[in-house]
């Protein structure tokens, strides 16, 4: 760290304030839109000052919302449960298949292996609507459409890939004579994988977990498709805001507020894990 | 039938080929130190015996069992790596431990085992460490205590010195046959440092080229070195060596070198005729200031001096510690150590120091 002066200090705080606003102003102008009523919202020009109010959290929350056109019905709160099944489900099923898979291309050189792992990747790639066209088919066919099953299998898509790739980073840099000397010590390989490689490899399975949680909580389009009412996430149940009387803003607003809290909370959660630098000092580079 | 057998062992790697039909026979007990440039394949065969690497070809044998196809886990083998390959996530009582759970004994055997190894090896007090809060220093001790816990029947010592700084290294290679010889381990010692292998090892064993170029005591690689690779590896400064031709002559074979003839001896009678190198070591060229018989004149372009002696380690029947050194040629006649001999201080070389002032008392002038 340079040493710095009182007018550097000063320059430094207004510069990260203003960056600060830069990226957090939309999220604070959607929280302040979530305590509005719609006319709020909409009166020009617009103003910090108002009343605030908790009908849209209520409505949100009940399920019943009140339009010029009448009382309307909407599970929001399902579809926050739906996000957090499907997202917490293909993570976990993500982590189950990846982080072995991951250690092994990371581990052992075998026969078409480099492919195997970039074909993987490759599923990244490909736009969604294409391979949406033939699938929603198939999954009306074997009758996978419309359930949980069918739509965690298809965020593998997504959530593996993702996985698989930075956490077999993280395994490369293990020193696999760690795994040697454990080997050695009179340990079989499955407690050299569980004991030594998964946790030295730790803040890379977070990291990537955390990641994959997000891309999958944000997802919009599998869910869009293959999956009905009963099943869809907030990215698709939010659609519904956009009524015959009307967007109402200040409900879409307080669904948003509702929809990030998850992934902030994991986030912040998970930050210490990500900073962990486990392996430093363990091997004289 | 020697212990641990190491029998026309092969090993490739893609399109390098590190080891050839390396064979090396131990007897139990005993400390071979590996000697050879980097890449000869000296971690190769360590690895191989510890079960890390598979043989292309050849048996390795532990106790007169063949070890090949087993898992490192099923061989009773320690290892100490280069780069001391701790576990960062345990602190350095749980990675001493692990040989010993990976044994299952029962914790308060481990307790026993971990604080008296720790102790022997001065490390006790940084226990509760994790690695990344340990020196050096005791990062390779923490290493060598693992390897060294459960008394394995074969220790692996993959150049353990290689990361520490100088003066530790010097201490720890006057420390460890000590320790060695507590375990009653057989010891393959791994080294880059041709005066390491000399003073750790009860033989030397040369890999380069592949395979074993000569197995030996110390002091017959250095006097009687088999290729003139290992001549030249062997000594500091190395020996000069001369390429020169015997030409037969009346009174034997002789060769012509500085102006003087110098005979070849009767078994190399089949050499006349034919380019050799003639080698001798830098102590065995007698400098003198006066001209005389088979001496020839030379210039002095410069004195380093170097003080290299042999080092001798002594202990006095009230157990106090004495550092003798020697010139190396009459340091061969002590063998290996531990033996009684007599020691004779030179009453006009003695220092005398105040004890109360640290001040020298000079001799009244």
């Amino acid at each position: 760290m340079s040493r710095s002066t009182p007018l550097g200090r000063v320059v430094r705080a207004i510069l990260l304030v203003l960056v600060g606003l830069f990226f957090l102003f939309p999220i604070l102008w959607v929280f302040l839109m979530s305590f509005q009523t719609n006319e709020q919202i909409l009166r020009i020009p617009p103003s910090l000052f108002f009343v605030p109010t908790l009908s849209n959290y209520v409505a949100i929350i009940s399920g019943r919302f009140e339009t010029t056109a009448g009382t309307l019905e909407l599970p929001f709160m399902h579809n926050l449960w739906n996000s957090l099944v499907l997202s917490v489900c293909s993570v976990g099923l993500s982590l189950l298949l990846g982080i072995p898979a991951a250690y092994a291309f990371a581990r052992f050189k075998f026969r078409l292996g480099e492919n195997i792992a970039f074909t993987l990747l490759s599923f990244r790639f490909a736009p969604a609507l294409l391979v949406l066209l033939p699938l929603s088919l198939y999954f009306q066919e074997i009758g996978l459409s419309d359930t949980y099953t069918g739509l965690v299998w298809v965020y593998q898509l997504i959530t593996l890939p993702l996985i698989l790739w930075i956490v077999r980073g993280y395994f490369e840099d293990i020193s696999p004579d760690i795994e040697h000397a454990y080997r050695i010590d009179g340990h079989s390989w499955l407690a050299t994988f569980l004991k030594i490689a998964i946790p030295l490899a730790r803040p890379g399975i977070a990291a990537a977990a955390l990641l994959a949680f997000i891309f999958a909580w944000n997802n919009f389009i599998f869910a869009l498709i293959l999956g009905s009412s009963s099943i869809q996430p907030v990215t698709v149940g939010a659609l519904a805001f956009v009524t015959a009387s009307g967007i109402q803003y200040g409900q879409i607003a307080a669904a948003v507020v509702f929809s990030v809290l998850p992934t902030l909370l994991l986030a912040l959660y998970a930050q210490r894990y990500l900073v962990e630098g486990l392996s430093l000092g363990a091997v004289k580079g | 039938m020697s212990f641990l057998v190491i029998d026309g062992v092969s090993r490739r790697f893609g399109k390098l080929e590190v080891l050839r039909d390396a064979a090396l026979s131990v007897e139990r007990g005993e400390t071979i130190a590996i000697f050879g440039p980097s890449g000869a394949g000296k971690t190769v065969l360590l690895r191989l015996i510890a079960g890390i690497v598979a043989a292309d070809a050849g048996d390795i044998r532990i106790a007169g069992e063949s070890v090949v196809g087993l898992g490192p886990e099923a061989r009773d083998v320690g290892m100490a790596f280069q780069n001391f390959a701790l576990y960062p996530h345990w602190p350095a009582f749980e990675n001493i431990a692990s040989p010993l759970r990976g044994r299952g004994m029962v914790e308060a055997d481990i307790k026993q085992k971990v604080q008296q190894v720790a102790e022997l090896l001065r490390i006790a007090h940084v226990l509760h460490h994790l690695p990344k809060q340990l020196s050096n220093g005791q990062k390779q001790r923490t290493a060598l205590a693992r390897s060294l816990v459960r008394g394995p029947q074969v220790l692996l010592l993959d150049d353990p010195l290689r990361n520490v700084d100088a003066k530790l290294r010097y201490e720890m290679r006057l420390e460890l046959p000590r320790l060695l010889r507590q375990f009653e381990s057989t010891v393959l010692y791994v080294t880059q440092d041709y005066k390491e292998a000399m003073a750790l090892g009860d033989r030397v064993g040369v890999l380069q080229g592949r395979c074993f170029q000569q197995v030996d005591r110390p002091a017959a690689i250095y006097n009687d070195p088999r290729t003139v690779e290992i001549a030249r590896q062997f000594g500091d400064p190395a020996i000069n060596l001369y390429p020169c031709r015997p030409v037969p002559g009346a009174s034997g074979a002789g060769v012509e070198i500085f102006g003087v003839r110098v005979a070849v001896p009767d078994r190399l009678a089949a050499m006349v005729d034919r380019p050799c190198l003639l080698g001798i070591r830098p102590e065995d060229v007698r400098v003198e200031l006066t001209a005389g018989p088979g001496a020839f004149p030379v210039e002095l372009d410069a004195v380093t001096p170097l003080n290299v002696r042999t080092a001798l380690f002594l202990r006095s029947p009230d157990r106090q510690e004495i550092l003798a050194t020697c010139s190396e040629s009459e340091g061969t006649r002590f063998g290996r150590g531990h033996r009684p001999v007599f020691a004779r201080l030179d009453a006009g070389k003695i220092l005398w120091f105040d004890q109360a002032t640290g001040e020298r008392l000079r001799p009244a002038a």
